[in-house]
């Protein structure tokens, strides 16, 4: 059997179970310093005074910095800018120096020798802010350069005359609430100078470490090659860890200037307040239909809240939101037109499937209020509307992270056809048995289900490093990050499949800029698709280079050799072969087996650069069970199926999958950043910001698809870190929908208690549920 | 003026003395003290669970726990669990069920699962049933499993360890 598609044990596994692991904060420097973060207690205000003197002079405290302090202008730019936007008004300082913007915000570091020395002293720092009105409501936020950081507009044909001829128009508003990637692992940084050469090591950057690195050489005016960027293992990233934050430039410039290892860890309530939020969205969708309920038209209007700053995300998730929203299906004519509002609240950036979680959630709610108005079956609404097999690739004239949006291959209708036939077969639809008598009235069941399209693979590039050593043993060094997804064992396959070795040979590195000083990181689905494609060119010009070797050596010609499981042998012969150990000691400097000229080594860089994302596909189903008194949801069932094109690790796949889904019923239910009206935070501990635990996730059934190979890449692979949770937004929607037979959508997620006892009287008092009075009744 | 306290405790059986202020937590005692960093803290206030250890027996939030109320304490942390470079039966089946990904939450998890499997199989009647397992599970957060993998493994392990004869190991 290949290694390729083999559910192997993670290669990550046996340190981590253990506690042997090494995440940021698991590492410290002899004599090093810890740095604590003084934050604004404003949403909104002018910096009248910021006394640090008392904190200087606490015991233990080394050095206090506010922005006075830096040399000028750190600027931290967009990393994923869209062309046609000029963001540089609304990038956030590293510190703030006369007005603040939300609260949370740094305005200066104490620096000592022990964090709760630091901590007592950030108390000293006194803080005199004349406080402004904190803008909260993005709907509501005047228009203007000021408020408005962009406004986008993704579409194509004539979307009025869509609508002025439409047989029937369907429309929603839905709000989704803000929540994000929220890690386990807290951020951590630890700097550490070497004052005679200028070099920084620095431990706990990831994600995009080449990309940050190159920025932190930049902003402190030194070579890039000085600051090496180490791998550590990461407690989760969810596209929130790993991107340059006012810390990542603090925390090494710290180091620097005092000449002192500087360590920084966060706490949870600065997470909560500081790392970036995502999804806050208002869509106001509209459909038009033809009489057959053809969809004629697709128009999204959207308020896109981003807090008090732009940062290295730019406008992308708002960009990827328009893009997107069409998804699978056949939009003649479409208009997506957001608006990017500036708002006092924690500043936004992506979290996994950012853009589609929201973009997919309205589209699919809409979708079901339609299905009813037009009085087609939800599923049969949706395969009337799904492009075919036939119709693939379909090129659709809108552009996303710099790429023409083409949907590239997959069939739409089979997946929805296979997720709708599990879920039956599981009996999903199966009614439970009713309530005997002197029982208490049944909950109310709902049915939800949701198709989208995700993206993967985005380019330009990544690049690998394959080398064999003299023991044989096989390194590949990769410019993607490890989060926690498993991704040394996936390139570990790969490589292994290549090369026809054991995969337990293989020992991958990732995250380390001096190993691999070409990476482009990891995000955006691209791990296993861009970076596996380049592990996977690296390992084979490796094996081509050991047979031209093992041919000299063997006295064979290159054609007659085979490779047999770490050796290379002679075809017929089992006895004439050499082992991959030999080969490399073969390729060493002097060895007889070089010829003049010729470099030394068993290793090779290879480039693999791509020019589209390709797009996997899925369908949600899930089941839920509602209480109508309290507004409680439950999540009884939950199905994803999901094409992959090719999956190296089945076992992974589900893994994120599962995961995925988890989040996703956070979003859905439960996670919301919530401020009072002057833009004090109300989530700041995991009191308040809940996220679900094991008593709130059902086991997930999942259909691994591989029936769609990716086109664009050599081991035909779509990514598969988002799929799980892009449409649990929409799919709980809709079973909550379901469940309280609403004529109209819910209008904001999350689907908290209290809004779903709203939800369910409005529904009582329609007359739309009869369990719904029968409920009440009972009460 | 630091207020500092001779203390002495037992980490994976082995005896430890140091002096720690009256302050500070038992987690960072081990972690940063003592050098014992399989101990993560991903809140600290004890809503995650991922510094849970052993103590006396107990599984507790070491972030909630100051480090002199350990003086005098056994305490069993996730370096503790594998024997050698052989990895116990729970942690073994966590690697068997997928149970981890970034696996920073998993030490909290397997002290956790590790204190309650060690306490119901003294009571010979217990047949661990998934709920039970669910709600055990539902004390600590992760953000990268949907807990299914870990609660498979805690039950495989549960339903292992019952089978096993008495007295082997």
């Amino acid at each position: 059997m290949s290694v390729i598609g083999a559910r192997l044990p993670r290669k990550e596994d046996p340190r981590l179970l253990r506690g042997r692991g090494r995440f940021g904060d698991d590492i410290s420097a002899p004599g090093q310093l810890w740095a604590r973060i003084v934050r604004s207690p404003c949403a909104h205000g002018q910096v009248r005074g910021l006394d640090v003197t008392r904190a200087a002079k606490a015991a233990g405290v080394t050095k206090v910095v506010t922005a006075g302090d830096l040399p000028r202008g750190p600027v931290i730019p967009v990393r994923l800018a869209v062309p046609g936007t000029n963001l540089s008004d609304h990038l956030q300082p590293v510190l703030a120096r006369s007005t603040v913007r939300y609260v949370g915000e740094p305005l200066a570091v104490v620096v000592g020798e022990d964090p709760y020395a630091c901590e007592d002293a950030a108390e000293l720092v006194e803080v005199d802010i004349a406080e402004a009105p904190a803008a909260l409501d993005a709907r509501t936020a005047p228009a203007g350069h000021e408020n408005t950081a962009a406004e986008l507009t993704a579409g194509y044909g004539d979307i009025d005359a869509a609508f002025a001829g439409a047989r029937h128009v369907v429309r929603i508003d839905l709000a989704i609430g803000r929540h994000t990637g929220v890690p386990l692992e807290p951020r951590c940084l630890l700097a550490v100078p070497d004052p005679d050469t200028g070099a920084l090591d620095i431990f706990g950057m990831t994600k995009v470490p080449v990309f940050n690195r190159d920025l932190l050489a930049s902003l402190l005016g030194v070579d890039e090659t000085l600051i090496h960027v180490h791998a550590v293992d990461a407690g989760g990233g969810f596209g929130v860890r790993g991107e340059f934050y006012p810390e990542d430039f603090l925390i090494p410039w710290l180091a620097a200037t005092l000449a002192r290892p500087v360590k920084w860890a966060e706490d949870r309530a600065e997470h909560l307040t500081a790392v970036n939020h995502s999804r806050e969205q208002y869509h106001r969708i509209a459909a038009a239909f033809d009489a057959d309920g053809r969809i004629t038209g697709l128009d999204d209007d959207i308020t896109h809240d981003n807090g008090a700053y732009i940062r290295t995300h730019g406008v992308a998730v708002p960009e990827l939101t328009v893009a997107m929203l069409p998804g699978p299906y056949r939009v003649p004519a479409y208009r997506g037109r957001i608006r990017v509002v500036l708002t006092n609240k924690t500043p936004c950036g992506t979290y996994r499937a950012p853009g589609r979680f929201e973009g997919t959630a309205a589209r699919e709610h809409l979708l079901d209020v339609a299905a009813d108005q037009l009085g087609i079956d939800r599923i049969e609404l949706r395969r009337r509307n799904l492009l075919t097999a036939g119709e693939m690739p379909h090129e659709r004239p809108i552009k996303t992270l710099r790429t023409d949006l083409v949907l590239d291959v997959g069939d739409y209708p089979a997946l929805l056809a296979a997720a709708a036939g599990e879920a039956d077969r599981l009996g999903y639809r199966t009614p439970p048995d009713g309530a005997g008598p002197g029982q208490p009235a049944p909950r109310l069941r709902g049915f939800g289900l949701a198709m989208f399209v995700e993206k993967s693979g985005l380019g330009p590039q990544e690049t690998a490093d394959v080398t064999v050593s003299k023991s044989g043993a096989v390194h590949v060094y990769s410019g993607g990050t490890s989060m926690g997804q498993g991704i040394e064992t996936v390139l570990a396959q790969i490589a292994a499949a290549a090369l026809g070795v054991d995969p337990r040979t293989v020992h991958v590195t990732t995250g380390d800029t001096a190993a691999q000083p070409f990476g482009a990181g990891s995000w955006a689905s691209r791990s296993t698709v861009v970076g596996g494609s380049a592990v996977h060119q690296a390992a084979t010009a490796v094996r081509q280079r050991a047979v031209q070797l093992a041919a000299r050596m063997l006295e064979a010609g290159p054609g007659d050799l085979e490779v047999r499981s770490g050796y290379i042998g002679v075809r017929g012969d089992p006895s004439a072969q050499v082992g991959l150990a030999q080969i490399a000691r073969a390729a060493e400097p002097a060895s007889p087996y070089l010829e003049p000229g010729e470099p030394a080594g068993l290793s090779a860089r290879r480039r693999f650069e791509v020019s589209r994302m390709t797009y996997p596909y899925g369908a949600h189903v899930a089941v839920v069970e509602v209480d109508p008194g309290t507004g409680q949801v439950r999540v009884l069932r939950y199905l994803v199926a999901y094409e992959v094109g090719r999956a190296i690790n089945p076992m992974l796949v589900e893994g994120q999958l599962r995961g995925g889904v988890a989040q996703g019923i956070g979003g859905a239910l439960f996670e919301e950043f919530s401020y009072d009206d002057a833009g004090q935070p109300q989530a700041i501990s995991f009191i308040e910001y809940r996220m679900p635990t094991a008593a709130e996730v059902p086991p997930v059934d999942v259909i691994v698809s591989q029936d769609a190979p990716s086109p664009g890449n050599p081991l035909g692979v779509m990514g598969a870190g988002e799929g799980g949770i892009n449409a649990v937004g929409a799919t709980i929607a809709n079973a909550v929908r379901d469940a309280l037979g609403l004529a109209g959508g819910v209008g904001q997620l999350p689907l908290t208690p209290d809004r779903v006892r709203v939800l369910a009287e409005q529904a009582g008092r329609a007359g739309r549920h009869d369990a719904v009075s029968r409920e009440g009744g009972a009460a | 003026m630091k207020d500092t306290h001779a203390i002495c405790l037992t980490v994976n059986g082995r005896e430890h003395e140091l002096a720690v202020e009256a302050r500070r937590t038992l987690a960072d005692v081990l972690r940063h003290d003592l050098g014992y960093t399989g101990t993560h803290l991903g809140c600290e206030h004890g809503v995650c669970g991922a510094c849970t250890i052993i103590l006396d027996n107990a599984p507790v939030r070491a972030c909630l726990v100051f480090g002199v109320q350990a003086d005098g304490a056994e305490v069993r942390t996730v370096e503790g669990l594998a024997d050698g470079e052989q990895l116990s039966d729970l942690q073994q089946a966590f690697s068997d069920h997928h149970a981890l990904q970034c696996g920073f939450c998993t030490p909290g998890f397997l002290m956790l699962a590790e204190a309650y499997l060690a306490e119901a199989t003294d009571r010979e009647e217990d047949q661990l049933t998934e709920e039970q397992v669910r709600e055990l599970v539902a004390s600590n957060l992760c953000r990268c499993t949907g807990y299914q993998g870990i609660v498979e493994a805690v039950l495989a392990t549960a339903r292992t360890r019952r089978s096993r004869p008495k007295g082997a190991t």
